[in-house]
């Protein structure tokens, strides 16, 4: 089983005739993801690749295919405009891969697509991989293989490192989630963090995170109070240099630093086992599976 | 982007806020004319990326031109936190009465923009915060509605008993939030948020960091960076589309993707050695970048060997290995390289190398301790 994705995931591509919406769209097709529609405005009854029916906006692709999923590769100035498009035409799940959407459009899309119902993953996020059923977003799908481990992270290619080394070690994933590093995200560990308690298939789970902000504690905490399965751990960033930093306000509102310490603390304070390594992350999983 | 104080006050002078006047000086002469012209004592004021100036000499007091030339000339090229003071800010001394904080800035936690004003300002704030929260007031705001009227004035009285002194200060507050929404900024501050001994409410210093994010749709703040006031190997790599930051360490690191850019230099530190910098090629990755990465990295003389770390999604191991041939055939090397990478396009990648007379390894863990090792000298393990 997995978590947000599965066989039922039926998936319409915002912006897909782009260079990265194009390529990542051949991939999930080839992955074997149900791609249901496309959407490029001023584009709405060509198809891609001569199958694939693409549509000027995304209520038309609801309407048409019942799709329930998007997926985003808009340049970032448009994307939150197509975040706010996909949660008015009743997509539950809106995945946007987008880098470098503006943190004050992050604000207004955030309350939106709550009071719309959607859950939105991301923005500047791989997206997330349901091996063997379903990929939506762009991490290697031959990196993955079906099994117990669930696993979620704020990076990109450090995810691909450790889900390539969990592979090779003969440890799959029941679904891997990337929720992107921006300030303001729709998706967080702690969201994840419920679904896999929540998912009867997943044993273990791996969570990647990162210095800056105060998710890592927030979900420490939350593992401490809620988790029964057991949770894996790694920070990044421990030789980072402390930010130059402007101004007083940061060090105020979150009475933190967001130090790589204080989150290995709080992980170990949860009875997180923490990996010094990312491959260490194996033989910590490897402990719970057996 | 960071903006100098000269420019924050600027912004908020053109949102209505109310700031003694200034004007920059970039030589001792200069500072002296505007002395000269404002009148009585004058402050000068460091304008550089980082805050402690005060405490680290950069903020004086002059009572007269000659005075500000001198204290000018002693400013001027002082070095605060690694950074040379080019710019000073030359401003006439106001007279105070109180000094209080106001900020805003974007909060993760709450997913909005997060006011915090407090009646204790000055120098000493984050003190404040910690062992008195009492004394400082939070409140977030609705981006769809904005800062609401009451909300302002709310705050306003939490800063001053005085109802007059209230209303100024609400109505600073509702400035200040039209300048950063307008601004795209991702913090903007007010410290300290002065009272005369008239009972005016004035803003004496000012504060703002800009989201990256907004450069594109905001060509005027975007033309507001000052280059020769950010280190020039990080000026070059952000045109080249490469993030990088200057380390102390002699390894030199070039990855793809952030969180494994981090986790590469946490590695180097793991088996003994000292990372020389962050840096991260991006994505889609062309052999242009990481002919510019070479170029960034050979450029630091403190660099003993070069690490390359290259985990293939979107971002082609050809593309990088093609980069590294045409890189060392322009510039030899004459430090070591030890390449790892993986995932796509591998086995070519491979292949390009290995004609050209390099060797790639393929574990991550082995890659390091390689690279520490050469750097080293072979001392560490």
């Amino acid at each position: 089983m997995s978590i947000f994705i599965d066989k039922s995931t039926k998936l319409v591509i915002q912006g897909i005739t782009g260079r990265d919406g194009s390529f990542h769209a051949k991939q999930m097709i080839e992955y074997g993801t149900s791609v249901v529609a496309g959407v490029t405005p001023g584009k709405g009854g060509q198809k891609f690749e001569g199958t694939l029916p693409i549509y000027d906006t995304v209520a038309q692709a609801v309407q048409a295919t019942g799709a329930n999923t998007s997926v985003i590769y808009v340049p970032p100035m448009y994307a939150a405009d197509a975040m706010l498009e996909a949660a008015d035409a009743g997509v539950a799940l809106i995945v946007c891969i987008t880098e470098g959407v503006p943190v004050l459009d992050m604000m207004r899309v955030y309350p939106y697509v709550k009071e719309k119902g959607a859950r939105l993953i991301g923005p500047n996020c791989p997206g997330l991989i349901t091996p063997g059923m379903s990929k939506v977003g762009i991490i290697p799908g031959r990196i993955c293989t079906a099994g117990p481990v669930g696993l979620v992270s704020r990076s990109g290619t450090l995810t691909y490192e450790i889900v390539n080394q969990l592979t090779n070690a003969g440890i799959g994933q029941t679904t891997c989630v990337g929720i992107g590093g921006d300030p303001i995200n729709g998706t967080n560990f702690i969201d994840c963090l419920a679904a896999f308690e929540a998912d009867p298939h997943t044993k273990a789970v791996a969570m990647m995170g990162e210095i800056g902000g105060t998710d890592e504690q927030e979900a420490a905490a939350f593992v401490k109070a809620h988790m029964k399965k057991p949770v894996v751990g790694f920070i990044a960033g421990q030789t980072a240099p402390p930010g130059r930093r402007m101004g007083h306000a940061g060090a105020i509102i979150s009475g933190s630093a967001g130090t790589a310490a204080e989150k290995i603390q709080a992980f170990e304070d949860a009875g997180i086992g923490v990996a010094k390594r990312p491959k260490d992350v194996v033989g910590l999983l490897r402990k719970h599976i057996s | 982007m960071n903006i100098h104080e000269y420019q924050a006050k600027e912004i908020f002078r053109k949102a209505g806020i109310p700031i003694p006047p200034g004007d920059v000086a970039h030589t001792p002469a200069e500072a002296e004319a505007l002395a000269r012209k404002f009148g009585g004592t004058v402050v000068i004021k460091a304008q550089v990326h980082t805050g402690g100036r005060g405490k680290a000499g950069g903020v004086k007091l002059a009572k007269n031109p000659a005075e500000a030339k001198e204290l000018a000339s002693r400013i001027l090229g002082m070095t605060i936190k690694d950074l040379v003071v080019q710019t000073v800010l030359v401003t006439p001394a106001a007279e105070i009465a109180t000094e209080a904080y106001a900020g805003i800035i974007v909060d993760r936690a709450s997913k909005r923009a997060v006011f915090m004003v407090s009646p204790a300002g000055g120098i000493d704030i984050e003190e404040v915060a910690e062992k008195t929260p009492d004394k400082i007031m939070r409140l977030p705001v609705d981006p769809r509605y904005g800062l609401l009227e009451f909300q302002a004035l709310q705050m306003g009285l939490f800063l001053y008993k005085d109802a007059k002194q209230a209303r100024a200060a609400a109505k600073i507050l509702k400035q200040l939030y039209a300048a950063f929404t307008a601004s795209g900024a991702s913090l903007a501050e007010i410290n300290p948020l002065v009272t005369t001994p008239a009972g005016e409410v004035v803003a004496l210093d000012a504060k703002m960091v800009v989201d990256d994010n907004e450069l594109d749709r905001l060509p005027e703040i975007a033309g507001l960076r000052d280059e020769s006031a950010e280190a020039p190997s990080e000026v070059m790599a952000r045109k080249a589309n490469l993030t990088f930051i200057k380390l102390d360490g002699n390894v030199g690191c070039v990855v793809n993707g952030a969180g494994l850019a981090m986790a590469t230099m946490d590695l180097v530190k793991y088996y003994g050695g000292e990372p020389a910098n962050f840096l991260d090629i991006g994505g889609s990755s062309n052999p242009e970048k990481v002919v510019n990465a070479l170029k960034i990295i050979t450029s630091d003389p403190s660099v003993k060997a070069i690490l390359f770390n290259i985990f293939g999604g979107i971002t082609r191991t050809d593309d990088v290995a093609n980069g590294i041939v045409t890189a060392t055939k322009q510039n030899p090397l004459k430090v070591p390289i030890v390449i790892r990478l993986t995932g796509t396009n591998e086995e070519i990648a491979v292949k390009i190398l290995s004609e050209n007379g390099f060797t790639a390894m393929t574990d991550m863990d082995e890659a390091v301790q390689k690279a520490v090792q050469l750097a080293t000298g072979g001392k560490a393990a």
